[in-house]
């Protein structure tokens, strides 16, 4: 813990002042509690507070079969479900060194792109909404019900998928879907620029987050932040780029990168994501191959005894799955995930040092956290 | 080096060098549940297998120059589905890790992820795991330290910032024995509270009756931790 500098002014006394922001506030995405430590109005210091939303899920998995858990997952990350289910299948497909189909793998890049947009989308409509822009919350949850209302064409729910299986999915895409997919890329592709319009030359947003948590990339990965956090902070990692998998081999996209690695470039390379995932969208969409949907997975579900770690990107970082299995009951032995959340919000604490009580709510909103995650 | 893993951590490597000289890994899988059937059918797993690379997957060359520079430091190298796995005594973390953060040929700069696994048959009974990622090289590998329930495991913070919340994870799910933290504090279960949940030998239901058997001594600790606070 750092020592705090309190300054003796020559009529003042200044003493800190202890304020408990959450576990129920607002702007704290759920049940977030932070204790700042404030020198008038400056941050000396900050201590995150989680777990109220700890569920045990890991030690929940380990009495669960292995299909089972995919349900479970949804639980974690809930407002990018379908990603959470991408990660736990794949590692598990890797554990048993088993096939997907292309068709599968398109469609799994299709639908964790979706996702990516959805989760951007609840990102700047609740970022901008701490801010003060009350606009762009209705905007972007406008568009996010497009891609709910995809989700739920497909597999028939909204929020938690459930949208994948070991070795591939549990349905086709309905016939058509394609088609309104593409619609919707073409609705967004516009959309895109209205957000734009209302934030990115906007004064009063350049002022609240232009050099407000600056971090340099060396830091970043030192504090472990990942995703467009850590790719604000000018830091080329993208797991879709570097460890591929799903169809995103066969995909060509940019990652975008920022330069000066304040709350302002981390929302400039998450609205050049938007348009990245469209693109791969797009492109996977138009080049949907036909085939099965599921590769040869055997009924019972027993990988052999072993353990593996795999990672993806989910819409707020790497999110890592490590499993091991004895290769004797048909649950696994361990289960862990690794949250791209909860490591990013343990670079909290180093960014709102020396910024005003108000800045701290903009980078909770600037580090994407979903608090279901970290605790799971 | 080869002789100390068949020492005092002794079931894990056991069952995978036999299989190791010409078969693939895939075959030393099989034939571990086989062996096990015998004695008891529910008998709960000794460890992890560990396979020992086939001889046409040579290591890469950070792990040999690891080996070069910190003598001793690496007691068993493991291959399984494409994932390089080094075994690592305690004692020795530190300047593996420091290696494998400043080396030039190594350069892991992030800290993916720190976890623990628990073996309660075997007498070091927890692993713990660490997940290292590249991003100058893109490599990755996963770094294990076998401790009984008390043993000190030294703290990698000073190495990875990044490791402080994952340290007081694994500490308050698994009770690993960190030393040299800068905050070893329970994180995502109450500070009061009695047990580590991930334990195996820990109900899923929770402590329920195991609790209350003994609230006396639940009351105690926060007096105590009151009073404490008080003075």
């Amino acid at each position: 813990m750092a020592t705090p500098t309190i300054h003796h002014g020559v009529m003042f006394d200044t003493n800190e002042l202890v304020l408990n922001m959450g576990p129920q506030h607002p702007s704290t995405h759920g049940v977030l509690r932070v204790v700042l430590r404030l020198d008038g109005e400056k941050v000396v210091d900050a201590e995150v507070v989680i777990g109220y939303l700890h569920r045990g899920i890991e030690k929940l998995t380990e009495n669960r079969n292995w299909t089972q858990i995919v349900l479970l997952t949804d639980r974690m990350d809930y407002v990018a479900a379908a990603t959470s289910n991408l990660g736990y299948c794949e590692t598990v497909e890797k554990l048993m060194s088993l096939e997907v189909p292309r068709r599968a793998r398109y469609v799994r890049t299709i639908l964790s792109e979706l996702q990516r947009i959805a989760s951007h989308c609840l990102w700047l409509g609740t970022h901008a909404m701490d801010i003060g822009a009350m606009t762009v919350f209705l905007y972007a949850f406008r568009e996010r019900e497009l891609i709910l209302d995809l989700f739920e064409e497909f597999c028939g729910a909204r929020l938690t998928y459930n949208s994948m299986r070991i070795g591939g999915l549990p349905l086709d895409v309905p016939p058509g879907w394609g088609k309104k997919v593409l619609e919707f890329c073409r609705i967004m592709e516009g959309k895109l620029g209205e957000y734009e319009e209302l934030l990115t030359h906007n004064r009063i947003w350049l002022e609240r987050t232009q050099g407000i948590g600056v971090i340099d990339g060396p830091e970043a990965i030192g504090i472990g932040l990942s995703g467009p956090s850590l790719r604000g902070s000018g830091v080329l990692r993208d797991v879709r780029k570097d460890e591929p998998y799903a169809a995103y081999d066969e995909m060509d996209f940019d990652v975008p990168i920022g330069t000066t690695g304040d709350t302002y470039d981390r929302y400039l390379v998450r609205m050049e994501e938007f348009r990245q995932s469209l693109r791969i969208i797009r492109q996977a969409t138009e080049g949907l191959p036909s085939g099965p949907i599921v590769g040869k997975v055997p009924r019972l579900i027993k990988p052999p005894a072993g353990e593996t770690y795999h990672a993806v990107e989910s819409p707020k970082g790497e999110l890592g799955y490590f499993i091991v299995s004895d290769g004797k009951s048909t649950n696994p032995y361990r289960l862990r995930v690794r949250p791209p959340s909860f490591c990013n919000l343990q670079g909290l604490r180093r960014l709102v040092r020396g910024h005003l009580v108000a800045d701290v709510v903009a980078l909770i909103g600037s580090i994407d956290i979903v608090l279901g995650e970290v605790d799971r | 080096m080869a002789d100390q893993p068949s020492g005092p951590p002794s079931p894990p490597p056991s069952p995978a060098k036999p299989a190791a000289p010409g078969a693939p890994a895939q075959k030393a899988a099989p034939a571990k549940p086989a062996a096990a059937a015998e004695h008891a059918k529910v008998a709960p797993p000794a460890g992890p297998p560990d396979p020992s690379p086939p001889p046409d997957v040579p290591p890469p060359a950070f792990i040999a120059s690891l080996q070069a520079a910190v003598p001793g430091g690496v007691v068993h190298v493991s291959y399984w589905v494409g994932d390089w796995t080094i075994v690592v005594p305690a004692e020795r973390l530190i300047a593996v890790m420091r290696h494998l953060h400043d080396a030039a040929d190594a350069r892991f700069d992030l800290c993916s992820d720190i976890t623990a696994t628990d073996w309660p048959p075997r007498a070091q009974r927890f692993d713990v795991v660490y997940c290292l990622y590249s991003t100058p090289f893109r490599h990755r590998i996963r770094v294990k330290v076998r401790a009984a329930e008390l043993e000190p495991v030294p703290s990698v913070t000073a190495i990875w910032p990044a490791a402080n919340w994952f340290e007081r994870e694994a500490y308050d799910m698994f009770g690993v024995n960190f030393t040299g933290h800068p905050d070893r504090r329970r994180i995502l279960m109450p500070e009061d509270w009695q047990g580590y949940p991930q334990r195996k030998d820990y109900p899923l239901e929770g402590p329920g009756e195991l609790l209350m058997e003994n609230p006396l001594d639940w009351l105690k600790l926060r007096q105590a931790r009151e009073e404490a606070e008080i003075e």
